[in-house]
């Protein structure tokens, strides 16, 4: 075919395989890519985005190997050649961008050398061509940044030196594997920025494997959605985006928080399947609201479909008469007039002699969610641990149901006043089960034995939409959602008046976040107060009632959340709203 | 995940551990029934020094001439309890040290690994021969100075793994919510540093076993003229070029019990590093 | 080895200049504290020390001459400063057994056992890289096996059967190719006599690279499946490149701290293998010094000891917390 002939990247057939079970990690990969042009590969945790990302350079992990598949770049299938040649292709035609510079790069060597090494030329003649790389990336390009080691630059500068190298030997095709996950959005929106420019100026085609649809949808031409080590969805960006023909690519953008708008989150129901799993038929079909029986049985092919995008989905037609439809959730929830429940005047706290936190002042009225918004660096989490009397450096009055709370709180204050931590995975003891877990503090507080609590367990469980028979595992064999819905449901058994989570999303999948935010929307409307400290905007509108950002451990903007996201007033607000980026919306269908 | 118990059952179930196993037994049968099978008594002269083995000395004679078979099984007992007495005993004082310096941070943590540095500045040869040599020799001293020995690096050990298990958020949350410290410690932090106790117990023991049967070699372990493989050896090592049996036979049941005790203890480290590995 | 521990301190904030003079005052601190326990408990243990040292047979007079020649009747303090400055100015006494001056007792003894502490850990080191990266290079090979299985049984043996094996061996009818005692002549340099140094050094080597070579073979291990290399090999580089200017550095590097902790259990188990060898060093000098009552000796030799042990403790701990903040 002659449209084939044209592409500079074609990828068919790619299949990794474990060593051990036979299963497959990824499974029939293809696409094809012109130059200069932007391949966004999307999934969630699981989807195998990684291996086929490793995948494209011939590289498969120790237990792992590519089973099958062309990698066609610039003419040459990477698959088939020996090794040797493999190697030299590797820099050459395709090269990689880490997810995290930080352990990708090497501590003890020069940024000098692991720039010139393996561009095949003498060290003095490729120092002047890396520095002009620099400088193309954004950094300086001269001798004493050179000599610098990894460690010594920032984590945002480390990427750059990680597409630098990535680039300097002139591929053809660049993979990215989640480059600007660690980043803040102002430096992702740069690092954005510069792929994008790097792709048109050097006709270099680009893959960029991501979990987050809104960088995509901002970097890509085309867009890949994995689910299950399969495509199940490949076209341009706005037909995948905005005309999305299979029902996980509408369920996962139905997921997806707005900055700009506050809309119902709709998860996505059930656990995404293991690597490990043997599967049949469509590996969506468990979760698919769309499924009929022939789902479960028959594999579906990936098939150009109604919407304009290549569908792997029986049932593509319905799905795509059925409408995208975007449920606005009511934002008329009454704000301000309630009585104020917590509060924070002047506090100043510091962390290890350095003051972190200048002046910090604001109000929860009952019943409220009080969004504490900042980029890494903003003395958002100690903060929030001042709040639940976890930091030892401050001072400042806190003020709880119109009493101040000293230094050593009361044990009605801590029980009322419960802090949900970041990280799922570390916020259940692993050795104890949820159940025995859950009744710690229901013995601490009301001294009921653990029979007595058992009932109180499965009441605070089923509040949070865990089946009560899982009392008896341990966290271990939960997912980071229910686990974090476990640790919710730790806080609910003390019976709180308000609840500080601490990014309690950002470790999740966004169809987990969906679900967790909507949980504790629904926990609001119960009467409990919140206190929600994250970086994302966008969580931010869909759940708080007002917003304090802070920047560099002072208050610069607050009030009410639609007007501080809507039209901020601070240049730092101003900033952040324009660096958040944002999935198109599917305006009508 | 589910308790120790089937880490422990895993390690068990390898190759290295079995073989483990079946040394530490032949060694343990020997230490335990050793003394109701030996033809003489041990500490007895009974024949000429340094014969070589017949019908009546299976392992030859010793350079006093007792019979070599006889203080063979007479001298594993006192060993074993002493070397189990001290590595307990390490292992118990450090895990509190270890635990209190992490759980409590800032100047109580400063103040006890001070401490333990100023401890482990002594090698812990050196410590017992400092302190024996004031007190007298006994084996209840020597063992609980080889217990003292041990705690600061047990502790140091425990400290490490204890403090990631402080700063996790199910400890945190404890603190925050005001349960005692003594509850947090125990039931929450302690469970946490388990396998790291497990293994550290395990090689507790085999170093015990060797500093143990060095400080007898020496002779500032048990007294003689009771019988025990480490002082056997120190005793007979001018005779070695006429009759290796007195030194070498000692030399095989220490190299058994250390050897079984290294494999059980490297396969029980190895199960516990891959399972906490895929957490 | 019981010694061989992973070390916790990190520095707060990164390490600086400022940080490694604390930690350099600490650890003079702590020798002081060392110094103090030392004195405690060789003069000050209750009970008459005097008594001890001469038996129960011994009479008043004895006693109390020995309590005022060892100055025994006056206050802690002035008893703990006068032996302190003492130390330092290497007036440390003279010998209870033979009235020598301690320091010339021991100075040669510290000569012959640094040169054997020394010799060892100039064979250890070289030896333990290579064969620990040869051992990790040629995993689950054979020889990787037997290499790991060897070392694991050298950790968990005393260096007295160590010894005692190689003197059986290389020292009696088996082969008897070489002195089975080091008995080295006082005065004479310890590299005099070559012949009687081999069967020591062994034994100290055998053991340091047992127990270092699996260090670094771990090591080098976990280097090579690093993100790092991981990056090497996406880049193209050759396998001779990533193993030696990728892999390689970082593994030496991360066993670093092994080799300090190394070279001062090396100066311990020379005590135990000079008793072995009747070498004439510091280690058979604290256990007859100990079997003598020698006060004065056996403070010496232990002060020396500790400070050595305690000098490469830090050097560990100082080189570990440079390993981390990078």
């Amino acid at each position: 075919m002659i449209e084939e002939v044209t592409q500079e990247v074609q990828v068919s057939g790619v299949t990794v395989t474990i060593d051990g079970t036979g299963h497959d990690i990824v499974q029939d990969i293809g696409f094809a890519l012109g130059r200069g042009e932007v391949m966004g590969v999307v999934g969630e945790s699981g989807s195998g985005k990684s291996t086929l990302a490793l995948a494209l350079l011939g590289f498969a992990r120790p237990g792992a190997t590519i089973t099958g598949g062309r990698v066609v770049v610039d003419g040459v299938d990477l698959l088939a050649l020996p090794e040797g040649r493999l190697r030299r292709a590797r820099g050459r035609k395709v090269a990689y961008v880490p997810q995290d510079p930080a352990t990708a790069l090497n501590p003890s060597l020069s940024l000098a050398t692991q720039l010139t090494e393996g561009l095949g030329v003498p060290r003095r003649e490729a120092l002047p061509r890396v520095k002009q790389l620099l400088v193309d990336v954004g950094l300086p390009g001269d001798d004493a940044f050179l000599k610098r080691r990894p460690r010594q630059l920032s984590g945002g500068q480390q990427q750059r030196v990680a597409i630098a190298m990535a680039i300097a030997a002139g591929p053809r095709l660049i993979v990215l594997d989640e480059p600007t996950t660690g980043l803040d959005v102002s430096t992702q929106a740069r690092v954005l920025e510069m792929v994008r420019s790097l792709c048109r100026s050097r006709d270099m085609a680009a893959i960029y494997v991501s979990h987050d649809l809104a960088v995509v949808a901002d970097v890509a031409d085309y867009v890949t959605v994995m689910y299950g080590g399969e495509v199940v969805e490949s076209g341009s960006d706005r037909d995948v985006l905005v005309r999305s023909g299979h029902p996980y690519t509408r369920a996962l953008l139905a997921a997806v928080p707005s900055a700009t708008h506050r809309h119902q989150l709709v998860p996505i129901r059930g656990r995404a399947p293991g690597a490990d799993e043997a599967r049949q038929g469509c590996v969506f079909a468990p979760r698919c609201d769309h499924a009929v029986d022939a789902c479960s049985v028959t594999r579906p092919l990936l098939t150009p479909g109604p919407s304009g995008t290549s569908v792997r989905c029986l049932r593509m037609d319905e799905v795509a008469r059925t409408s995208r439809a975007v449920s606005r959730a009511p934002s008329a929830r009454v704000v301000g007039g309630g009585e104020e429940v917590f509060s924070v005047a002047g506090l100043n706290a510091g962390y290890g002699g350095r003051q972190v936190l200048f002046d910090v002042s604001f109000s929860l009225p009952r019943g409220e969610c009080l969004a504490l918004v900042g980029e890494s660096g903003s003395g958002k989490t100690t903060l929030s641990r001042c709040l639940v009397g976890l930091h030892e450096e401050q001072e400042g009055v806190l003020t709880f149901s119109g009493a101040a709370i000293g230094r050593t709180r009361g044990k009605e204050v801590q029980r009322q006043v419960q802090y949900i931590f970041q990280n799922p995975y570390g916020s259940l003891n692993p050795r104890r089960t949820v159940g025995r877990s859950l009744a710690v503090p229901l013995q601490h507080y009301f001294g009921l034995t653990a029979r007595q609590a058992e009932s109180r367990v499965h009441e605070a469980l089923e509040r949070v939409e865990i089946p009560a028979r899982l009392a008896s595992r341990h966290p271990a064999d939960l997912s980071g959602g229910q686990r974090q819905r476990v640790a919710i449901a730790r806080a609910l058994v003390c019976d709180p008046a308000v609840l500080v989570c601490d990014e309690v999303t950002s470790a999740l999948d966004v169809s987990v976040q969906a679900s967790v935010v909507e949980l504790l929307r629904s926990l609001l409307s119960d009467g409990l107060s919140m206190v929600f400290v994250t970086h994302n905007l966008a969580v931010v509108r869909s759940i708080a009632d007002t917003t304090v950002v802070l920047n560099q451990g002072r208050v610069v903007e607050s009030g009410v959340t639609d007007s501080v996201l809507g039209n901020p007033t601070h240049p730092y607000t101003q900033s952040l709203m324009a660096a958040t980026l944002e999935v198109p919306e599917a305006t009508g269908r | 995940m589910n308790g120790n118990l089937s880490v422990l059952g895993r390690a068990m179930r390898t190759g290295q551990a079995r073989l483990g196993l079946v040394l530490l037994s032949v060694v343990g049968f020997v230490v335990l029934f050793g003394h109701f099978l030996m033809p003489y008594a041990p500490d007895t002269i009974v024949g000429q020094p340094l014969a070589d083995p017949d019908g009546s000395f299976l392992l030859g004679t010793d350079i006093l001439g007792r019979d070599v078979l006889s203080r063979l099984l007479d001298g594993g007992l006192t060993l074993s309890w002493m070397a189990v007495l001290a590595a307990g005993l390490g292992v118990f004082l450090g895990c509190l040290v270890g635990l209190t310096a992490a759980y409590r941070g800032g100047a109580v943590d400063a103040v006890l690994m001070r401490a333990m540095d100023v401890l482990l500045s002594f090698p812990e040869i050196i410590f017992v021969l400092l302190f024996v040599s004031m007190l007298g020799r006994s084996t209840l001293l020597t063992s609980v100075l080889v217990g003292i020995a041990f705690m600061p690096g047990v502790s140091r050990v425990l400290r490490g793994a204890a403090l990631p298990v402080v700063a996790s958020e199910y400890v945190l949350w404890a603190r925050a919510n005001g349960l005692p410290p003594r509850q947090v410690l125990l039931r929450e932090v302690l469970p946490g540093v388990t396998s790291p106790l497990m293994v550290e117990t395990g090689m507790r023991l085999v170093w015990a076993v060797a500093a143990i049967a060095s400080l007898s070699y020496l002779g500032f372990g048990i007294a003689p003229p009771a019988a025990d493989w480490g002082l056997m050896v120190g005793e007979n090592q001018d005779g070695l070029s006429v009759a290796p049996l007195p030194v070498l036979a000692p030399i095989t049941l220490i190299l058994m019990m250390a050897l079984g005790g290294n494999l059980v203890a490297e396969s029980v480290a190895r199960t516990v590093g891959r399972t906490e590995g895929k957490r | 080895m019981s010694s061989l521990m992973t070390r916790v301190s990190v520095p707060r904030g990164g390490l600086s200049f400022s940080w490694l003079v604390r930690r350099l005052l600490l650890g003079v601190f702590v020798l002081l504290l060392v110094s103090v326990l030392l004195f405690l408990v060789t003069q000050a243990l209750p009970g008459d020390v005097a008594r001890i040292i001469l038996g129960k047979d011994a009479t008043a007079e004895q006693v109390a001459d020995l309590r005022q020649q060892l100055g025994l009747d006056r206050s802690l303090v002035v008893q703990y400063w006068h032996w302190l400055t003492g130390v330092l100015t290497g007036e440390m006494g003279s010998s209870l057994q033979n009235g020598e001056p301690v320091v010339d007792i021991i100075g040669p003894r510290m000569l012959d056992s640094f040169a054997l502490g020394l010799i060892s850990l100039v064979l250890i080191l070289p030896i333990a890289v290579v064969v620990g990266v040869f051992s990790a290079h040629q995993r689950d090979s054979a020889w990787d096996k037997a290499f790991v299985a060897v070392s694991s049984l050298f950790t968990a043996l005393p260096a007295f059967v160590v010894g005692m094996l190689l003197i059986a061996l290389f020292a009696t009818s088996v082969l008897g190719v070489l002195p089975g005692v080091s008995n080295i002549p006082p005065g004479d340099m310890p590299w005099w006599h070559p012949a009687e140094l081999v069967l020591p050094v062994t034994t100290l080597t055998l053991m340091g690279v047992m127990y270092l070579g699996r260090l670094v073979r771990a090591s080098f291990i976990d280097a090579m499946n690093s993100e790092y290399v991981q990056m090497a090999t996406l880049k193209g580089l050759s396998g001779r490149r990533i193993l030696f200017r990728h892999a390689l550095p970082n593994a030496v590097a991360a066993s670093l701290p092994a080799a300090s902790l190394v070279a001062a259990v090396t100066i311990t188990g020379v005590v135990v293998v000079e008793y072995v060898y009747s070498y004439p060093g510091l280690g058979t000098a604290v256990v007859s010094a100990v079997n003598s009552h020698d006060l004065p000796v056996l403070q010496a030799c232990i002060l020396v000891l500790a400070t050595a042990y305690y000098v490469f403790n830090l050097l560990a701990d100082i080189l570990s917390a440079m390993g981390r903040s990078r």
